[in-house]
């Protein structure tokens, strides 16, 4: 039963969430001065990093409030970092990018830090309503900032879609939100488990219903195989710094809530094991074979994106908490990394009419010797070599997958991630190797993407040589995983 | 009334919203499928509440109308933005990207 302590409106508990709400929207209430229009970018960075020290605050703490709709716990916490890192970059990413072509406007950093907070909603809970909201939260801004260039085709393409398919894939999650509460009286996943104990003693229509439903919602979220399809269009599509958000913010926060959902709520269900079995060696196979023939390299890490979600879903079939552990790392290390990829590729587009094709990459290497150096170390790190983060993420992923009999699952993870270097490969043998057809237009000096870099490249070597402690921190999130 | 035949409604208008989203070609026709399986998912909610005795479903169909309203401001947004670069919102003809 709900007790107090559960009862009580505690604000330290959502202390992060309250932070961006009020930065995002000090910034709305006066994007009508001049100094706010120039200077809504550094207010949302520093409402960013107060977020990310209250969340690094809530570290250790275990606390449950607002009649149990609120869950504090390291786990929440560790994903809360991580989405405040991701959107720290984006941010810093977007600042040139969009002041190149007129749009710095504040809403952009009020739509980034609500799809922030969405996210930080979505990990901070144990109810699949309050998980419902979150996604909800975190995805009306997220269809606004991926059509953010009104003028450009494109992007009013981009943002479209990813709205017709975000809504689709809502309705089915609400419907399984539906089911099962009908099947259990309850929405909170702790008291379907440990009240209830309903879901050891019941195996009941409903609830598979419901919690397939719920799978399916997320899994369009996540952009599992077989619904994939809207990834590559809006990662094209949508504005470089926005796309570099969407592969790591919103995948992670899916990945939290899968995780919570389906390794700690519905974890005894033994037909689950093979569900994501099959969900995922198809996502990492389509993936890495429909990113073999692409042109576009935005397009290209679309695909990539959906393979590195396919290694993510290893964790989940295997289920246990070494590999939600093993998880969580990649996450991280896959946000470094891709972060780093994409912040490249938004440094050769603000050259003019730069469309990120691979042949615009040719002659990189003699005129820009520094970034085509960066952009081979992402590329190395996307595609697992040692001593990258990348080699150790998939490491700990397939090792936990191994240890716990899941041999071919491995075996096709390891496959998959030789399939991956040809087109990785294919990137630093362009910038190197080949000559580009007319001059080669020289990429402007910006500060702060050249941060981005540095911190993405840092966070990419130096994890790759000191893995141990992020490993350490990600299996210390999992105590008492709620 | 049976429980059942509010979920069997909602079962079937939750099918008829999913199989408009494949085949409609208009983008408002679309939306308002997909308001179709988001509104079958809320009496499925007050049947399961009603059938339950608890009042936590009811509660939450207002949470879900908020958030459907929110996302059609910004979808109808959008639609508006298409139509002023395309003058088409037929999603068959907004294929500059692969699809």
């Amino acid at each position: 039963m709900i007790d107090e302590a559960v009862a009580s409106i505690d604000l330290n508990l959502i202390a992060p969430e309250l932070t961006l709400l009020i930065t995002a929207c000090v910034i709305l209430l006066f994007s009508f001065a001049r100094s706010m229009q120039r200077g809504a970018s550094a207010v949302g960075f520093a409402g960013l990093v107060v977020a990310l020290v209250l969340s690094a605050n809530q570290w250790g703490h275990q606390a449950s409030g607002f009649f149990g709709m609120v869950t504090c716990d390291n786990y929440g916490a560790m994903f809360k970092i991580i989405f405040c890192v991701a959107s720290l970059l984006a941010l810093l990413l977007a600042v040139r990018y969009f002041s190149q072509r007129g749009l710095n406007r504040p809403e952009f950093y009020a739509l980034l830090l609500i799809s922030t907070l969405g996210m930080m909603v979505m990990a901070n809970t144990s109810d699949l309503v309050v998980m419902f909201l979150g996604l909800e939260i975190m995805s009306v801004p997220l269809y606004v900032m991926a059509g953010y260039v009104r003028r450009s085709l494109e992007s009013n393409e981009a943002g479209i879609k990813y709205f017709l398919m975000g809504a689709f894939a809502s309705g089915f999650l609400l419907m399984g939100i539906a089911f099962v509460f009908g099947a259990s009286g309850t929405t909170d996943l702790r008291r379907l488990v440990t009240d209830f104990n309903f879901i050891v003693s019941n195996f009941d229509l409903f609830l598979s219903l419901g919690g397939a439903l719920v799978l399916i919602g997320f899994a369009f979220k996540v952009a599992a195989v077989p619904f994939h399809a809207w990834v590559p269009d809006v990662y094209q599509g949508a504005p470089t710094p926005v796309t570099a958000f969407f592969s790591v913010g919103p995948k992670a926060a899916g990945f939290a809530v899968l995780f919570r959902i389906f390794t700690f709520g519905f974890g005894d269900l033994e037909v689950l094991t093979n569900l994501f079995w099959i969900l995922a060696v198809l996502t990492m196979t389509v993936g890495n074979v429909l990113a073999l023939r692409q042109d576009n390299i935005k397009r290209m890490l679309a695909y990539s994106s959906i393979a590195h979600a396919g290694y993510v879903l290893v964790a989940l079939a295997v289920g246990t908490q070494g590999a939600v552990s093993a998880a969580i790392f990649y996450l991280v290390a896959y946000m470094m990394f891709n972060t780093g990829a994409f912040a490249v590729l938004t440094m050769l587009e603000t050259r003019a009419g730069s469309k990120s094709n691979f042949s615009e990459l040719a002659g990189l290497a003699k005129a820009n010797p520094y970034l085509s150096a960066v952009l081979a170390l992402f590329m190395f790190a996307l595609s697992g070599f040692p001593p990258t983060v990348g080699f150790f993420g998939k490491f700990y992923l397939f090792a936990s997958a191994v240890n716990n009999g899941f041999i071919w699952l491995a075996i096709i993870g390891v496959m998959n991630s030789f399939l991956s270097v040809y087109y990785y490969l294919r990137v630093v043998k362009v910038s190197y190797f080949d000559s580009p057809e007319g001059a080669w237009t020289p990429v402007p000096f910006s500060t702060a993407i050249i941060v981005v870099l540095f911190v993405t490249a840092i966070g990419t070597l130096g994890l790759g040589f000191f893995p141990g402690e992020l490993l350490k921190l990600s299996q210390t999130s999992l105590i008492a995983f709620l | 009334m049976p429980v059942s035949a509010f979920l069997v409604l909602a079962g079937v208008l939750f099918a008829i919203g999913a199989v408009g989203v494949l085949i409609s070609r208009n983008i408002i026709v679309l939306f308002m499928c997909v308001e179709l399986m988001l509104n079958s998912a809320n009496l499925a909610l007050i049947a399961f509440s009603r059938a339950l005795h608890v009042v936590d479903g009811h509660a939450f169909v207002f949470l879900v109308l908020t958030v459907a309203a929110a996302e059609v401001a910004v979808g109808l947004a959008m639609v508006i933005t298409i139509f002023r670069n395309r003058e088409t919102i037929n999603i068959d003809r907004i294929s500059i990207l692969k699809w």
